[in-house]
């Protein structure tokens, strides 16, 4: 490994390392928020490899999340399944769905891309409403806790939920890495960068892009089918428009193109929510006012902005 | 160089496209032998870029067909003819700006394959002297060196035939004497489809021409029988 790439992983370990340790100087409250972080960061480092990298802008990946979520949970909730094999089927839902999704969407690109793949999103939420004896609709159902253990541990319970939730996302995050250092990574960049271009050095954009959606897809369906599992609820909320934006939001945040910016990013809007409602009833305003300074003062993201200014070897 | 009799590298029937009144390209029969220096040149409109597009697949034709040896390949998309051989270096460089030259160089050479990708990306940029600028973002590089890199990336994809649009426009003398050196130096490994502006450039490097105005053939031949042919001097040279 050359000096550089010691480096990086060395950074990303570093961060597990320290979240790790996390679970003995948080309190159990906000021990089962970083939980609850670190597996929307999951969700959010999917959608940064389409769109951050390939510069796909997806307003419907809330359907891939809903995917993992109903996909882990309705077999937990009407065939008894456990955590592990109700964790698999939301990881393959999620990219099942969103490989359809690209069979479809990926016809277009650009503004029609993202009305398209809004359209679908929203008729995966009506579809979801439309079933509602089986899926719950929108006040969703509790996922029983015999499905909320794996390997004997109860995931309901705060230290093995944490560790579930790391481990989820320390895996998403090496993948992320590994994926963005490989031929493939500077491929999906290429498609970004210059479809022609890339076109006319031999590859498919159709074919990348595919893949890419469909690698976010099962970062997404991970995210859902975790939050199922270890905070045991489903329900179609999570496939409305909002968790279709919120990645997105906490991409530009934390600095698309960056692997650790997704994980920045959910982390900051958290805590910014976090505190904006201590203060205020309108805290969407002051969530609001943040992204409006960001975009105005550091449109690449935090991190984004410390790679261009410091930090160039950053991924 | 390839006797007339083998089969063609490229071989157009016909080959037409028109934009509504515009024919662009009008019917052009053309064979392109393997191991030449073939020049194609013509007034400014004349379907030079046109023709080479639907060589590289940019543009599929209204009628007519294309053959890659004896394969037709009139319907293939663009990243297929890549993979078969066929490289396309743009008019208007279109490098990756904001990658670094290895990066853009890599794209180049890791279609083909991963294997030794480091060593394969700086041996092309070694090939145009570029070696040492591995790390800079491409859109740093001086006019003359990302028309070197546009000429890297098409030579990393190793093709049976590189098509260079214009591959002289705004370089210096000194740049334009290396690139003729280059250029010899594939022959007869790699056959090189060139459109030129530059009449000492084609008519020192070319081994055949074909002139095209109006999207028609108006006449091929070596650079003494173009020279000497009178329509062609009235269509263009003397002009």
């Amino acid at each position: 490994m050359t000096g550089a790439g010691l480096k990086i992983w060395t950074l990303h370990l570093a961060l597990i390392a320290v979240l790790f340790s996390a679970q003995y100087w948080l309190s159990p409250y906000h021990a089962t928020n970083l939980a609850r972080i670190m597996v929307l960061a999951v969700f959010a480092m999917g959608y940064n490899l389409a769109f951050g990298y390939t510069g796909l802008l997806s307003l419907g990946h809330a359907l891939l999340l809903a995917a993992g979520m109903y996909a882990a949970g309705l077999p937990a909730q009407l065939w008894g399944w456990s955590a592990g094999p109700a964790m698999i089927a939301g990881i393959a839902g999620g990219g099942l769905i969103a490989a359809v999704l690209g069979l479809l969407a990926l016809r277009t690109a650009g503004v029609s891309f993202m009305i398209v793949t809004l359209m679908f999103a929203q008729a995966g939420y009506l579809t979801l409403l439309y079933f509602a004896p089986v899926t719950g609709g929108d006040d969703g159902f509790a996922v029983a806790a015999t499905s909320r253990t794996l390997l004997g541990f109860d995931l309901s319970t705060d230290a093995p939920r944490f560790l579930a939730a790391l481990t989820i996302f320390a895996v998403g995050l090496g993948v992320s890495l590994a994926l963005v250092r490989s031929p493939f990574g500077r491929t999906m960049v290429a498609i970004r960068e210059n479809e022609e271009r890339s076109r006319m050095l031999g590859y498919n954009p159709f074919t990348v892009k595919l893949a890419a959606l469909t690698i976010s897809g099962l970062y997404a369906g991970a995210a859902g089918a975790a939050y199922a599992i270890l905070f045991g609820y489903v329900g179609a909320s999570f496939a409305t428009i909002q968790y279709s934006i919120l990645p997105m939001l906490y991409v530009l945040m934390g600095g698309a193109g960056t692997t650790l910016g997704p994980f920045l990013g959910a982390l900051v809007m958290f805590v910014l929510i976090e505190a904006a409602t201590g203060i205020t009833t309108a805290h969407q305003f002051i969530v609001g006012a943040a992204l409006v300074a960001l975009i105005l003062f550091a449109p690449k993201g935090i991190l984004g902005t410390v790679r261009e200014r410091w930090l160039r070897w950053l991924p | 160089m390839a006797s007339l009799t083998e089969t063609p590298l490229i071989e157009t029937n016909g080959l037409t496209l028109h934009f509504g009144g515009l024919k662009a390209v009008d019917g052009v029969d053309f064979r392109l032998h393997a191991g030449e220096i073939h020049a194609l040149i013509g007034p400014n409109g004349a379907g030079k870029t046109t023709f080479v597009s639907l060589l590289s697949g940019r543009r599929l034709p209204q009628a007519g067909t294309i053959a890659l040896g004896k394969e037709d390949i009139t319907r293939l998309p663009a990243h297929e003819r890549v993979r078969k051989g066929i490289a396309y270096t743009f008019q208007i460089t279109s490098v990756f700006p904001r990658l670094t030259v290895f990066d853009n160089v890599a794209l180049a050479v890791q279609s083909l394959g991963p294997r030794d990708l480091a060593a394969r990306t700086r041996a092309a940029l070694a090939r145009v002297g570029l070696e040492g600028l591995e790390a800079q973002e491409a859109q740093t590089l001086s006019y003359g060196h990302q028309r070197l890199l546009e000429l890297a990336m098409g030579l990393a994809l190793n093709p049976r035939l590189l098509i260079l649009d214009e591959p002289t426009q705004g370089l210096a003398a000194s740049e334009i004497d290396d690139f003729k050196t280059l250029v010899r130096s594939l022959v007869p490994a790699t056959t090189v489809l060139l459109i030129e502006h530059n009449m000492d450039v084609v008519m020192d490097l070319a081994t055949r021409i074909t002139v095209l105005t109006f999207g028609r053939v108006l006449a091929t031949g070596t650079p003494a029988e173009i020279r000497a042919n009178a329509s062609v001097q009235e269509a263009y040279l003397g002009a």
